[in-house]
């Protein structure tokens, strides 16, 4: 598959993507390596996970990391609740010693997380470890081992070897560096913020209906706030709910009426001082320039 | 536009361009190894390979692992594989001496140079000027001043540098923590905390069905260090760079910057094996060092950009800098208080401060002052390892 017919395809799913990022989703594809996207929040990382499994038909399985976060809630666990039952039952029953052991240590008694459920599908699925530089770097470590062998060993059932090998992708925000070690084994691909053509693109492309006239002032709007001096730029969804506010509004126009402008500026703006600084002046003169 | 490399007729093929490529890269300071080459030669042949800007992206993707990487690539890949249509005769680049085992001291006995980065064209058909590159070495006037460029692997020895690592880990040390042997209870602990565990199996008819867990408390700080060079630091530039070059060897986490009339992140660059080679590295990037002094808005900008990503809560900022600043004051404050709001200690260390009748009198200085946690001299190893003991006390 060319990386331009993955374009089509991701396009008809409403994503918009890069040459850039087709090129490294197809070779993630073909040569079966992790892909990392790293980018400012709300650029789309995650959603082409979601797209790229719709593209490809296949489940999305996904890990959201967080500090903190060990093997037991991202590889597998131990059903200890479960297991203690049975213990409990198979007493009753006279049952002792090893016959119970075996059965408390079966598949049936293993809780699959993300990582473990991803490679014991039929079908590869994508696996989407969103948020990787939130994880601890033990974790980070641990995450290799998995990536590289694609497999899991317990010590009371063996190894489970692989049946396939998810398609993985991994996005960072950049709140840590990565390691070496992990950057050296994916593709890698930093996702800026879509240019003017592209962001007109997506948001034709998610909300069909829209008037020509309308998303350009939107794109235009958006694009200009984000050269503002902002704690939090606004990002692809902040501009999606924005336009859904404006047409759910009525709006026809950005620069007909400032306080409803100011009112719907909710959706793009998220901090307290990031609105105490784009005042209703502000905004007007950001939405003139962009008319 | 630049038009793709032509390559002698008696190279070896396509991979040992591509092993030339990574050694290419390398050069550069981007880290591959081996199985880059394997893979960047099993990219191409997943794309159409014969066009440029494909090949430029399935390369990119393969090469670069951080979005610095990824900026600095186009140029890199134009000075290979765009070189004007040129003839690159040799395409592997031949191994001059054995490499040394000895990966820390050769640099500085032999004063090598780091290796610069750009493009291996020169620009030698642009107009009349006497450069025009006929080989023979002429001094002219530069209309690019390059005066601020200093090389700072002469002021900074070896020798200090390893000092300045045990002054750092010392410190490091002092505010990592006196970490505890005792364990509290967490929702997601590494050990069981048994008495809870069978106070809570009461209710359960003494059946242990929640298991309470505890781990050990979490105080680690991480240093960010930012190291004003503007010319009246000069002086003690080489004894904080020194302190910085140890302090990201010894101290794994931590993070560094420079600033002047600009910040530069100097994190990666330091962070090389070997010492004298990563303070050539930061020769390169240092480019206006001794210059002027933006304190506020260097601090603004490190407050807006690599702060929200690198500190929190359990970070220590460490400034270094006399204060002295040509940019309006009141920017520092306000500079500080946001980074105040992410929640990190502030300790600023003036060298100044150290003279006998000292007062913050430089309005940058007492701008900062109501913002920080500590105000400490410093002027010499000697100084930074004292503050080990007030450190502790943050």
């Amino acid at each position: 598959m060319s990386y331009q017919s993955l374009q089509t395809n991701l396009a008809d799913q409403g994503y918009v993507a890069s040459d850039d990022l087709a090129v490294a989703l197809q070779l993630a594809l073909s040569l079966g390596r992790p892909l990392l996207l790293e980018g400012a929040a709300g650029v789309g990382k995650t959603e082409i996970a979601r797209t790229l499994s719709a593209v490809q038909d296949t489940q999305l399985i996904r890990l959201q990391c967080y500090e903190g976060l060990d093997a037991s809630q991202a590889i597998y666990e131990w059903n200890y609740q479960r297991q203690l039952l049975a213990i409990r039952a198979s007493a009753e029953d006279g049952q002792t010693g090893k016959a119970v052991e075996d059965r408390i240590f079966s598949r049936d008694f293993l809780l699959e997380r993300p990582l473990l459920a991803a490679i014991t599908q039929d079908v590869s699925p994508v696996l989407l470890i969103d948020e990787i530089d939130r994880a601890d770097e033990e974790f980070e470590a641990y995450l290799l081992e998995i990536l590289s062998d694609f497999q899991v060993s317990i010590p009371e059932l063996g190894t489970i070897t692989a049946t396939t090998r998810p398609i993985v992708i991994l996005t960072s925000n950049g709140t840590r560096d990565l390691s070496d070690a992990l950057r050296r084994r994916c593709l890698y691909t930093y996702v800026p913020y879509p240019d003017r053509a592209t962001e007109l693109a997506i948001l034709n492309a998610r909300c069909p209906d829209i008037e020509a006239q309308l998303a350009a002032q939107i794109i235009g709007f958006v694009q200009k706030l984000r050269e503002e001096e902002l704690e939090k730029t606004p990002g692809i969804a902040e501009m999606l709910d924005f336009a859904a506010a404006l047409m759910g509004l009525g709006i026809a126009d950005l620069t007909e009426d400032p306080a409803i402008l100011q009112s719907t500026l909710t959706t793009l703006l998220k901090t307290q001082s990031d609105q105490a600084s784009i005042t209703p002046e502000v905004a007007g003169r950001i939405a003139g320039k962009a008319a | 536009m630049s038009r793709v490399t032509k390559f002698a007729a008696r190279d070896p093929g396509p991979a040992a361009r591509m092993t030339g490529f990574i050694a290419h890269l390398r050069e550069n300071g981007l880290r591959l190894g081996v199985a880059e080459a394997d893979l960047a030669l099993a990219a191409l042949t997943q794309i159409e390979a014969i066009r440029p800007d494909d090949s430029r992206r399935a390369l990119r993707a393969v090469c670069t692992g951080c979005k610095e990487e990824a900026e600095r690539f186009d140029d890199l890949f134009d000075s290979f594989w765009m070189d004007m249509g040129r003839v690159k005769q040799k395409t592997v680049p031949t191994q001059s001496a054995p490499p040394s085992d000895n990966v820390h001291s050769s640099r500085d006995a032999k004063g090598e140079d780091a290796g610069s980065a750009g493009s291996a064209t020169a620009p030698d058909d642009r107009g009349d000027s006497d450069a025009a590159g006929d080989g023979t070495g002429k001094l002219i006037a530069s209309e690019t001043s390059n005066m601020a460029q200093k090389d700072l692997r002469e002021m900074v020895r070896p020798d200090e540098i390893a000092k300045a690592e045990e002054v750092a880990r010392l410190i490091g040390a002092a505010l990592r923590d006196t970490r505890s042997r005792r364990r509290i209870a967490a929702r997601r602990g590494d050990r069981l905390h048994f008495r809870k565990t069978i106070r809570s199996s009461l209710a359960t008819g003494g059946e242990p069905l929640r298991l309470m867990k505890k781990r050990r408390p979490d105080r680690t700080r991480k240093i960010v260090a930012l190291c004003d060079v503007s010319g009246s630091m000069t002086v003690y530039a080489q004894v904080f760079l020194a302190f910085l070059a140890g302090l990201m060897r010894a101290d794994m986490q931590a993070d560094a910057y420079l600033f002047h009339t600009r910040l530069v992140r100097i994190t990666e660059a330091l962070r090389d094996k070997d010492a004298m080679r990563a303070i050539g590295r930061l020769s390169l990037m240092a480019d206006g060092f001794g210059g002027g002094s933006k304190i506020g808005p260097s601090l603004m900008r490190f407050a807006d950009t690599y702060a929200k990503r690198f500190v929190d809560g359990r970070s220590v900022v460490l400034i270094l800098s006399d204060g002295y600043d040509t940019e309006a004051p009141d920017l520092i404050g306000k500079a500080l208080t946001k980074l105040r709001k992410r929640g990190c200690k502030v300790i600023w260390l003036n060298p100044l401060k150290g003279w006998a009748d000292y007062a913050p009198v430089a309005a940058g200085m007492a701008a900062a002052l109501p913002h920080l946690d500590l105000f400490a001299p410093a002027n010499t190893l000697g100084d930074l390892a004292a503050l080990e003991q007030e450190l502790t006390q943050l």
